[in-house]
């Protein structure tokens, strides 16, 4: 899993970083957190994209390897929250890359969180399967 | 003497949480300076005014950044209701003062991890956060929320502590108390904390007071400067004294957020010990008209809000300067002459929020 | 009233002696705000002992120049590139000039937008 802020408040950045502690400690599911785009195959960015950030979010999903999945952790990665009304907003995350979860909430709870990294690790495998057969 | 390398650090970088950029040109391994640039979660959120009505802004202020979050809000509830003249219920007013240093724990417990992190301690790190698990649970039992509380809005707040919950929560906090005194012994007093912090990105008091360093920055240095002696909410009938530290290096603005945890745990006591019944809101009626600079005392520091009104439901001007904002001159001064390796701890001692300083 | 709060008026050509003064006298620079009216509103807040002076300054909108405080109080650069890349007026003298590239944004001076009255707003 690679975490990268977008444009967020830190609502969700903090909840995401809770999920790591002890409280919540996502790693059980064997959901590890790096800090390298190459060794992830789960993106999990919070906030909404902008003028600035839309390279960088792009370049990082391009350099993950395939199959990959991404997930949108609260309002602002869904839709832009109502900062899509402002001059420097872009909107959700899905106007630059696809996005394959969409996680509710502002800010996001650890829960809701944890819930749909276990559905991205789901689909990661169906995706897995898909290229096989596709092989 | 060595030849001079740009070095980009950021956005992106695994010990930062957030984006910041900054260029640090050095000379073989000593900063010689360092260079900041913002927009990375530059939102422009103070111009959301045109569209989003004075009640409202309380909402977007909150968003301004997640983990001072109840504060922002606060102060530009403050910032209103002075221009329109509301006087806010005094329970209303304790509340706040209590919501507010709940956030004042959980953001220091929250740095004081990742400073535990940055030294390389992932243990303390962990326990840290496990502590501030605890005083969120007192949050989402008071407020509904866990990081955004939305508890606080134009002319009181949007809900009441019933005493039972209250009494209950003081009797948890005594527990979380001592859980988090065990963990302050280490940050007090642990060898490779001190061997980590002291001594470096040192500040004198007198710099201090130049470059307008505002909160644990500027009291890690010395300076006896803490907003919430103005008295707003109810800080005005509370007994407490700004904690101080002299030697201006890392380890003193650690220890001034160790020290003032304890403080608000001490706060919340008197507050609650204090509070009187009554209703929590007064009805809002007509719209602002005026200006007014509302401050208050965050986390990381003194944030300034000026309002200005107009006499319709949107606002004129909602500016914020953040506490980050004010400490980046500050950062860059402390940068200039340290080691590489320290770049991190240095940048993390003034706890940056930049999406605080990028709005 | 939480606290009391003096705002002065001063014009440009005033600025630059009043905050040598203030710096003198111990006072510490708080912020540096911007607003769009007709003309542009600066104000320089500043706070002693928590006593708290604000300085006005009212700019014309159509050649929005300021002088930089930067010599009296170092740290006002983020202040002025700020109000320089928002609102797009000129600062004399900064310290560290960004030229427009503190804030990487895509619009140039956003905030530099009329009030309502105007209709020039979609």
């Amino acid at each position: 899993m690679f975490h990268y802020d977008g444009s967020s408040c830190n609502g969700c950045d903090i909840e995401v970083l809770a999920c790591l502690t002890p409280m919540y400690d996502i790693e059980r599911f064997g959901v590890i957190n790096t800090g390298n785009p190459k060794h992830s195959d789960i993106l999990l960015i919070t906030g909404f994209v902008n003028t600035q950030n839309a390279e960088v979010v792009k370049s990082l999903y391009r350099q993950m390897p395939d199959p990959k999945v991404v997930i949108a952790v609260g309002i602002c990665a869904a839709t832009g929250n109502f900062f899509r009304e402002c001059y420097n907003a872009l909107g959700g995350v899905n106007t630059v890359i696809p996005v394959d979860v969409y996680v509710p909430g502002c800010a996001a709870r650890p829960e809701a969180i944890i819930d749909g990294v276990i559905r991205a690790a789901g689909m990661l495998e169906e995706k897995r399967n898909m290229l096989k057969d596709r092989k | 003497m060595g030849k001079r390398t740009v070095i980009p650090f950021g956005p992106q970088h695994p010990v930062l949480p957030e984006p910041i950029h900054l260029d640090l040109a050095i000379e073989d391994e000593r900063v010689v300076e360092a260079i900041p640039s913002l927009g990375f979660v530059h939102r422009g959120l103070e111009l959301l005014v045109e569209k989003m009505d004075f009640q409202e802004m309380v909402f977007v202020a909150e968003r301004i950044c997640g983990i001072c979050s109840f504060m922002h809000g606060l102060g530009c509830s403050l910032g209103i209701e002075e221009i329109m003249g509301i006087e806010v219920p005094e329970r209303a007013r304790y509340l706040r003062t209590i919501w507010s240093e709940l956030s004042r724990i959980h953001s220091h417990l929250l740095w004081l991890g990742l400073a535990a992190d940055a030294a390389g301690f992932e243990s303390l790190f962990t326990h840290s956060w496990r502590v501030r698990e605890k005083i969120l649970d007192i949050a989402e039992e008071t407020t509904g929320g866990r990081v955004i509380f939305g508890a606080c809005k134009v002319g009181g707040t949007r809900r009441d502590i019933d005493g039972e919950t209250l009494v209950r929560v003081l009797g948890r906090m005594k527990d979380i108390e001592a859980d988090y005194r065990s963990i302050a012994a280490v940050f007090r007093d642990d060898y490779s904390m001190r061997h980590r912090f002291s001594g470096v990105g040192v500040m004198s008091r007198e710099e201090a007071r130049e470059l307008g360093a505002v909160g644990p920055t500027a009291r890690g240095s010395g300076i006896a400067r803490d907003t919430r002696e103005l008295g707003y909410a109810a800080y005005g009938g509370l007994d407490f004294e700004p904690v101080i530290e002299d030697a201006g290096d890392c380890y003193a603005r650690c220890m001034v957020r160790v020290r003032e945890v304890h403080q608000s745990f001490d706060l919340i006591r008197q507050a609650a010990a204090k509070i009187p019944g009554g209703p929590v809101e007064v009805k809002v009626k007509g719209f602002p008209e005026g200006e007014y600079f509302s401050r208050l005392e965050q986390p990381r520091g003194e944030v300034i809000y000026y309002i200005r009104g107009n006499g319709t439901k949107f606002l004129d001007r909602f500016r914020v300067r953040t506490p980050t904002f004010a400490n980046i001159g500050p950062m860059v001064k402390m940068l200039a002459g340290c080691e590489l390796a320290d770049v991190p701890v240095i940048v993390l001692s003034i706890d940056p929020c930049i999406s605080c300083a990028e709005r | 009233m939480i606290e009391k709060q003096e705002t002065i008026s001063i014009t440009i050509g005033e600025l630059l002696e009043k905050v040598c003064r203030l710096a003198g006298e111990g006072y510490r620079l708080v912020q540096i705000g911007c607003t769009r009216l007709d003309s542009f509103q600066v104000d320089y807040t500043f706070d002693k002992d928590y006593r708290f002076l604000n300085l006005r300054v009212l700019v014309p909108a159509d050649k929005a120049v300021i002088p930089s405080i930067t010599g009296v109080y170092w740290c006002a650069f983020t202040y002025e590139n700020e109000i320089h890349d928002l609102f797009g007026i000129e600062v004399k003298n900064l310290n560290i000039d960004y030229a427009g590239n503190f804030y990487r944004i895509a619009v140039e001076a956003p905030f530099n937008v009329s009030r309502p009255g105007d209709e020039e707003k979609e």
